[in-house]
Formats: structure tokens, C-alpha cells, sequence
């Protein structure tokens, strides 16, 4: 078996029941804890509404905050559409999740995501600036914020190889960029890229929170 | 003493013209990436060269590799320069069998002890020597007999360099390629199912100009030939590029010629020469005809999942392990939840 068998065989399995296995871990040890008991008086319904109401504003910032977080913000967003694009738009990862899904979707030419995966990989890059530059940032980073960021890196440097080559040949960046993917799958559940499955649930269980105890979200 | 005429002797009586002997010089010079000035030491080697003493073997394998090297579709110069081997043993193409076949394989291993090439298709079984005869000689020890004299060794198509279909899983008949049991003579393997003859023919033109082989890649394969992938290489790569894909054999997209990436084309993964080389008198290659590329020259390329799975595609095994590892998460999430309430209780009540 070669690498490239080995990649997109065994250790693609392994990573995926990690994944699945993991992320049904991490969510149901969540869901099922017991819910806080809060005797004060509610000052608002803390529904559904209120869950969604605050998924959608944190999505954009709060005045005062505005000019302090612009560039964090932006290149922010495109690292997470940039990411978004190049694993949902490139046809060869359309063909790979069509395989399980039973369907696919419209791509976009291999250009244009060349494009995106660089400026995503530059975004990347900017944070990463951001974070070792800013004493407080550094100061409550830890192993966990850097893994994350180097292993979602990772298979988007290895994939922007496999068109440049640099004289290696295609198969073994091919194998590369899959064994570099399955380490996010693997790492993904566990780690704070658990944020891809936590974010909405976490979010809106916030905003029901707050409108119960008459915060203004 | 016999008389034995050059090469460039068998093409005059034949009818090559000189031009068309040069021709095919250059050709050569160009698929093996040599500079022109090479081509007129190319044209004297040849010329000169006496009939090189070839001994073929066919093992575990189907003839498909002799039908595409001798089933020419005209009589090429490459294909006359196969003529101008001494092909002293081949036990599908001679007229002689049983003793006196295996005399004639004798007599030329004697006759050209230590210069003579043996080119070799098929696998050899190693499971049981009875699975693969010839005149009740096992394929193993008729191989080691016969390589123990020569100069090197050839491995024609995918069975002889790789095992071919014979060792695909759960390879029955324990079949390994020449590789695997030769070890002290050069091997070049020139696989496919089957192979290009001009890759042959050339490979056979550098021993006899040079008198020693090509440059080999990691697989045992001619570089100059197998150097670069067929994707790299194919008239419908930019539409890959593009991201326009036939969906289905029958779309507009495969009508328009789109590339057949989605239909399985295992052309990225794959180091061949079909698709600057073609086949038919350079007339096509698969991928041309309409089909996707099978990845035929690439060890164990029958073993690699369906041939028309993209190449994109993981393989995750069965549904059944993906809701055992779903399950085991319920169950781990489950064992989480109850222990944080426990946490949670014992806080309330300290609290």
C-alpha cells in the first residue's frame, strides 16, 4: 500500500469515526448537563428568538468596538469564507463529499480558488501576527490556539502545493494534503476548532440567558 | 564462422529508406530527451549494431502485450527493429515447441552468455510451482535459469513489473514481478496493459546505441517515458482547469470533450507516455477515445477501488464502523454528561 492509498484508505476512516465519534461526544456531554437552576425573576422570554437574535449580532461588531477590531474582523472573515470556498467550491472536494453525500454541487473554476486559498492562507498569516504582537493576546493564548491555527493551516498550504509541485510529485502531495486534513479531523472535535459545531448552540444559549436575566444583546 | 548482418543491413533489405531510418533516429533522440547531436551516433550504433539475442518469457499473463507489440498496424521502422532482434525464444510466436523450443533457448543462452537481454510479460506465481508451466519447467526456475546470463533484463506490461491482475487481491497463485525475484542483473520494467511498443523500441535503441539502459524512476521505469503524468500532459487538462467536467459518459460535457476527472480518470496519479506518445500510429489514447484513464501503468492499479470513483474520493470503509464510532460517541457523551452533573450537584450543595 502506498501513501497515497494509506491516506485516502485507512487513516482517512480513522480520522472520520474520531471525528464523528468525538463530536458526538463533545456535544452530548454538553446537552446533557443539568440546567442551572435560575431563581430570579425573568425579565424576558429567553426563547428561540432570543438565541437567534444574538447568533446574528455577534456577527458583526458593536459600535464602540468598531475601528479597535476592524482588522481582526476582516481578516477574520476571510480566513472563515476563504476556508468555507476552498473546501466547498473546489469540484475535486465537491467530487470527494459527493461520494458519501450521494450529491454534489456547482464548483468554481481552479483559478479563482487559487486565489481565495492564498488569501486565506494570508488572513492566516495576519492573525497569527496579531496574536504573537499583542501582549494580551499572547498572554491568554496557549498550545491550543496555536495547534488549531497549524492545523488548519496545514491543508490549505499543503493543497496550494499540489498545483505549484516544486518538483515533488503530485501523488505524495496528494497523500500530504490528505494526511494533513485528517489531522483536523482528527484534532477538530477536541480542540478549540470544536467551535465549528459549538458555535451556534453556544451563541444562542447566550443570547436565551441574557434576554431571561433583561441583558441587551 | 556464421555471418551474422547488422541492424542497419536487416532495414536496407527490407526496404527502409535512409530518410525514414533517420526519421525514426530522431524520434528516438527526442522520446528519450537526447540532444540532436546524438541522433547520428543513434543512426551508426544501429546500423552497425549485429542482431542482439533476445530471450522472451511469458508467464502468468494474457498475450495482450505481445498482441499490442506485434500486431502493428503497418509496418513501422520501430516495428521493423523489432525485426532486427534475434528473437530466439518466444513460445507464442516461434514454430518450434516442447524439447527442441527449449533446445533453441539453450543454444542462445550459450551462444551470448552475458550480453543477450531476456524481456519478460507476465507474473510468476510463487504459491505453487504448478500453477504456471512451460515444458514442466516451473516460471520461477525457467526465469533464474534463463537471467543467469544475461545482460539485463526486461519486464514487459503491468503482471511482469508490478504482478499484475494475477497478484490483485487475494492474489491466488502468490504472483510477484520479476523485480521482486531478480536481483543482481538491470531491470527495466516497462509497464502498462499493455504497453507502448515505441517505448520498447526505444528502450531497446538506447541498450543497443549506448549499450547501457535508461535513466529508471523509483518503480523501475524509463523516465524519459514515464517522467511526467498523463494529466500533465493531456489535450483536455485546461478544462480541468476550468472546472468544466463531463458528468456522465453520455452529457454534453463529454460530448464537448470536457475532462473525465468525475468519471474516475486516474491521469493525476498515473506516469505514462499515452498521452504524447498515443497509440495507433499516434492516431489516440484512452482519454481522447472517451474514457477515462485506468492508471494501468502504476503498481497494483488494479486494487485501488472502483475505476470509475474519482480520484477525490476517500474511502471510508463500511457504514456500519461510522455508526459503531457515532454509537461509542453517544455512549462517551453520555458517561461526560453524568459525571458533570455529579460535578454539578456537588457544587450546588456546597454552595
Amino acid at each position: 500500500m502506498d501513501l497515497l492509498e494509506l491516506a485516502r484508505g485507512p487513516v482517512l476512516q480513522a480520522a472520520a469515526y474520531i471525528l464523528v465519534g468525538g463530536t458526538i461526544w463533545r456535544l452530548l456531554g454538553i446537552i446533557l448537563l443539568a440546567k442551572k437552576p435560575d431563581y430570579s425573576e425573568a425579565r424576558g422570554p429567553g426563547g428561540l428568538g432570543a438565541a437567534a437574535k444574538v447568533i446574528w449580532s455577534r456577527a458583526y461588531t458593536a459600535e464602540p468596538f468598531k475601528r479597535a477590531t476592524l482588522y481582526p474582523k476582516i481578516m477574520g472573515y476571510v480566513l472563515h469564507v476563504g476556508l468555507f470556498a476552498t473546501v466547498l467550491l473546489f469540484v475535486p472536494h465537491i467530487v470527494f463529499f459527493e461520494g458519501f453525500l450521494g450529491f454534489g454541487w456547482p464548483g468554481l473554476p481552479n483559478s479563482i480558488i487559487f486565489f481565495i486559498g492564498v488569501a486565506t492562507v494570508i488572513s492566516g498569516v495576519a492573525l497569527l501576527v496579531r496574536r504573537l504582537t499583542s501582549p494580551v493576546l499572547k498572554l491568554i493564548s496557549n498550545f491550543d490556539d496555536y495547534f488549531s491555527w497549524f492545523v488548519t493551516m496545514l491543508p490549505l498550504v499543503t493543497g496550494l502545493l499540489i498545483p505549484i509541485r516544486l518538483g515533488i510529485r503530485y501523488e505524495t502531495l496528494l497523500a500530504v494534503h490528505i494526511l494533513s486534513v485528517a489531522l483536523l479531523l482528527i484534532w477538530l472535535p477536541f480542540g478549540k476548532l470544536g467551535h465549528t459545531f459549538l458555535v451556534f448552540l453556544t451563541r444562542g444559549t447566550t443570547g436565551m440567558v441574557f434576554e431571561r436575566r433583561g441583558a441587551k444583546t | 564462422m556464421k555471418y551474422t548482418p547488422t541492424v542497419g543491413e536487416i532495414l536496407q533489405a527490407k526496404g527502409v529508406s535512409r530518410r525514414g531510418f533517420l526519421k525514426y533516429c530522431a524520434t528516438t533522440a527526442s522520446l528519450l530527451a537526447l540532444p540532436p547531436s546524438m541522433i547520428p551516433r543513434i543512426a551508426a550504433a544501429i546500423e552497425n549494431a549485429r542482431r542482439p539475442s533476445v530471450i522472451w518469457l511469458s508467464f502468468q499473463e494474457c498475450t495482450g502485450c505481445t498482441e499490442s507489440l506485434t500486431r502493428s498496424e503497418s509496418p513501422t521502422v520501430e516495428g521493423l527493429i523489432f525485426d532486427a532482434i534475434s528473437l530466439d525464444y518466444h513460445h507464442t510466436l516461434q514454430a518450434a515447441s516442447g524439447d527442441q523450443a527449449e533446445a533453441a533457448r539453450h543454444a542462445a543462452m550459450e551462444e551470448n552468455y552475458g550480453s543477450y537481454l531476456v524481456l519478460v510479460d507476465g507474473s510468476i506465481p510463487m504459491g505453487n510451482p504448478g500453477f504456471s508451466t512451460i515444458a514442466g519447467i516451473s516460471n520461477h526456475d525457467m526465469l533464474m535459469e534463463t537471467v543467469a546470463g544475461a545482460a539485463a533484463v526486461v519486464s514487459i506490461g503491468s503482471c511482469a513489473a508490478f504482478g499484475g491482475i494475477p497478484a490483485a487481491r487475494p492474489n491466488p497463485t502468490g504472483a510477484v514481478a520479476v523485480r521482486d525475484l531478480v536481483k543482481d542483473k538491470p531491470v527495466v520494467n516497462i509497464p502498462g496493459c499493455p504497453p507502448i511498443a515505441m517505448v520498447m523500441t526505444a528502450v531497446l535503441t538506447q541498450f543497443l546505441t549506448f549499450g547501457e539502459l535508461p535513466k529508471l524512476d523509483k518503480h523501475g521505469r524509463p523516465v524519459a517515458f514515464f517522467g511526467t503524468t498523463i494529466h500533465d500532459r493531456c489535450y483536455r487538462r485546461p478544462f480541468y482547469e476550468q472546472g468544466k467536467f463531463a458528468e456522465t459518459f453520455d452529457d454534453e460535457g463529454a460530448k464537448a470533450g470536457w475532462c473525465l476527472y468525475k468519471l474516475g480518470c486516474r491521469g493525476p496519479t498515473t506516469y505514462n507516455a499515452c498521452a504524447t506518445v498515443k497509440w495507433n500510429i499516434g492516431t489516440s489514447f484512452p482519454i481522447q477515445s472517451g474514457h477515462p484513464c485506468l492508471g494501468c501503468s502504476e503498481p497494483d492499479f488494479w486494487d485501488k477501488g472502483g475505476f470509475y470513483q474519482p480520484l477525490s474520493t476517500g474511502h471510508f470503509g463500511s457504514g456500519a464502523k461510522l455508526a459503531g464510532a457515532a454509537a461509542a460517541g453517544v455512549a462517551l457523551g453520555a458517561v461526560a454528561a453524568a459525571a458533570g452533573r455529579k460535578r454539578q450537584s456537588k457544587y450546588t450543595k456546597e454552595a
